[in-house]
């Protein structure tokens, strides 16, 4: 794939720090007569690639299809380059917007060729002009050989670059995507979703995109917003949402991990059952408060000569690294990620420090939020 | 692979006499009546029953006679007026039920539409004929009854019939369709005419040739509301039976077997293209 660009990427580059391309003010939306969006509010810059990021029925797509027009919302206002396109009982529709959308399916024309697939978006320019957009799209999704094909004829991935292409050919404001890469298989969906990733970035394409995968999510989104319930819980850099969650439920389902229980014995340091943590920031607790400290597999460390004792009770090869479920003496549950020469069976006994450097910790039973 | 497939043809299969038998007696069951109905339409004997020896002059004499020709005609004129008429208005019934989720009253409708199919044909022929003998009485029309009010009839239940199709494939093809043509800028006008009404397209035609069917096959509700010198081909046959069977009407029947055969060859021969199609095209897809 060659990039694409609706407009120069050093322009959308430079604007991209001062001008939203997209606002999302305050949504609250319905489906099936139940709330399913809350308040919800989000900025996208020019240029930017964002995701929302949330388990199945959290209201994601709902978000989605209110950014389209495909769907009214309640409270609030969506503003797209500065215009505003839905309001309580004031919505621009959806043909009117520029924005383009990659549907979970695709929805391909299935009575239409690629090339008459792409040219769907084209109507207002004339034959010559469009045949040379759609004929430039063919080539930079490389799909120039399969052009006089019917969307059942392609496989998968195809699918997927066609539902791009047609997306894209008009040029709109903003992509949307809705779970693009859920209908390929594992492999394909990485490489696809590096490659979009790709394309997208090099031509400046500001895009937001949903899913439930956090893979996916963590490949294509600068900024990555976990939704929750109708709500964004954290709005922030993958890197981030890992290692710094704000709350329990990011923590949780971000990644893998364990919580433990203790208690703060001062400002930088946690009393747990597996030994005093210290913490490199201020923690804001107060003394003796009980908390819980989220533990990463990659935060407890294979040694030898470690101080903590704890028998296999599960381990999954991963190649270069193989994750392991342990026990501790005490019975508690750890997630541990050692290299692949560190080869125990279930029921041996592994010996373990915690390296932990900050530490990323919660109110006990914050469970609710 | 190939040794696999070999060895399920070389296995040895256990036909059972049962099953066989039952497959002779039911295939029996529905063509030997077909079959004695085609070898007396070449009987030259005059009496139905009784075999005369090998004779095409019932052949002849039913394309001489004008009145079975005018009584096929019409059937075929009313059958095609209803089919296209039925595949507008149930194309519409069937938008409107898929499209329009949530408009008052909507299970109501759908069940609505739907009770043509199961009421009693007579009901149906009598209650049209009363409301065609009431309008006649107040507002003079239809003024007498005949082929009007036929198809006016067939069109009632026919409708129903494409509804319910049309109704089904819309939501066999969902509405992601439809979005993704807006999403592309094209008005909803745009959208009806180029991405939905395609996509239709097999489904009204099923729609279309069950109406045609219908039509052409009804006898009960035609005879309710047809008038003097307006009798379908049903009708026709149906009033011959009970005055006395002549071996012509044999001859009618062949050729309608005939017509209906070559129709379902036809239309297998095309399903069968079709499906080495689109598994060609699979495989290209495939190796791609």
């Amino acid at each position: 794939m060659k990039p694409y660009s609706p407009n120069s990427p050093r322009q959308s580059l430079l604007r991209s720090e001062v001008e939203p391309l997209l606002e999302v003010r305050g949504i609250s939306c319905n489906y099936d007569l139940e709330r399913a969006v809350f308040d919800l509010s989000l900025t996208v810059h020019r240029g930017e690639q964002v995701c929302l990021l949330g388990p199945s029925g959290c209201g994601k797509t709902t978000v989605l299809r209110a950014i389209a027009g495909f769907h009214p919302i309640l409270t609030g206002s969506i503003l797209i380059n500065d215009q505003q396109v839905s309001a309580v009982n004031n919505m621009v529709p959806p043909e009117a917007r520029r924005v383009g959308m990659v549907f979970q399916d695709h929805a391909l024309f299935p009575h239409l060729t690629v090339r008459e697939n792409i040219a769907a978006g084209l109507a207002q320019l004339s034959a010559g002009l469009r045949g040379e957009s759609v004929g430039e799209m063919l080539e930079r999704m490389g799909l120039s050989h399969h052009a006089d094909r019917y969307p059942h004829e392609l496989s998968g991935g195809q699918q997927q670059r066609v539902a791009l292409a047609r997306a894209l050919a008009p040029k709109p404001l903003l992509l949307l995507m809705d779970e693009p890469f859920s209908s390929l298989d594992q492999e394909l969906r990485e490489h696809m979703g590096q490659e979009v990733s790709d394309m997208l970035k090099e031509s400046g394409t500001t895009c937001v995109m949903v899913t439930h995968d956090q893979n996916d999510a963590f490949a294509l989104g600068d900024k990555v917003g976990v939704m929750s319930e109708g709500a964004i819980v954290q709005w922030d850099t993958p890197y981030n949402l890992y290692h710094q969650p704000q709350t329990h439920f990011v923590a949780d389902f971000i990644g893998n991990g364990v919580f433990i229980n203790g208690q703060c014995e001062d400002k930088k340091q946690v009393n747990t059952s597996l030994g005093m943590l210290q913490s490199d920031i201020a923690l804001d607790w107060s003394n003796d408060a009980d908390i819980e400290v989220l533990l990463r597999p990659d935060d407890v460390v294979y040694d030898p000569d470690g101080s903590i004792i704890a028998k296999v009770t599960r381990r999954a090869f991963k190649g270069a690294q193989i994750m392991y479920t342990l026990r501790t003496l005490d019975g508690v549950k750890l997630l541990a990620l050692f290299p692949s020469h560190a080869n125990f069976g279930i029921g041996d006994e592994v010996r373990v420090r915690l390296d932990v450097d900050h530490l990323v910790v919660f109110e006990q039973n914050s469970t609710v939020d | 692979m190939p040794s696999r497939d070999k060895s399920i043809t070389d296995m040895p299969k256990k036909r059972s006499t049962f099953l066989l038998s039952v497959l002779c007696f039911g295939m029996a069951f529905l063509y030997i009546p077909m079959f004695l109905l085609i070898v007396y339409s070449f009987n030259y004997s005059k009496i139905v029953s009784v075999w005369g020896g090998l004779s095409t002059r019932w052949y002849i004499s039913l394309f001489e006679s004008e009145e079975i020709w005018s009584a096929l005609m019409l059937s075929l004129k009313i059958a095609i007026v209803n089919a296209t008429f039925a595949t507008l208005f149930g194309t519409l019934a069937g938008l409107a039920l898929a499209r329009f989720r949530h408009f008052r009253g909507r299970t109501l409708f759908t069940g609505m539409i739907s009770a043509p199919l199961v009421m009693p044909e007579v009901i149906t022929g009598l209650s049209l004929l009363l409301l065609f003998i009431t309008l006649g009485d107040l507002i003079g029309w239809p003024e007498k009854r005949g082929i009007t009010t036929i198809t006016i009839a067939h069109i009632t239940f026919s409708l129903a019939y494409v509804a319910v199709i049309i109704e089904s494939r819309l939501s066999g093809i969902g509405e992601t369709l439809e979005e993704a043509a807006l999403d592309l800028g094209a008005k909803p006008l745009r959208v009806m005419m180029d991405i939905t009404l395609p996509l239709l397209a097999p489904g009204m035609l099923a729609g279309w040739l069950l109406a045609f069917t219908l039509s052409l096959d009804d006898l009960v509700i035609a005879s309710f509301v047809s008038g003097p010198g307006s009798s379908t081909l049903p009708m026709l046959i149906y009033s011959r039976v009970k005055l006395g069977l002549k071996p012509d009407i044999n001859a009618l029947a062949t050729m309608i077997i005939l017509a209906v055969a070559m129709g379902v060859l036809i239309a297998g021969w095309i399903l069968i293209r079709q499906q080495k199609q689109r598994e060609r095209d699979a495989q290209l897809a495939g190796a791609k």
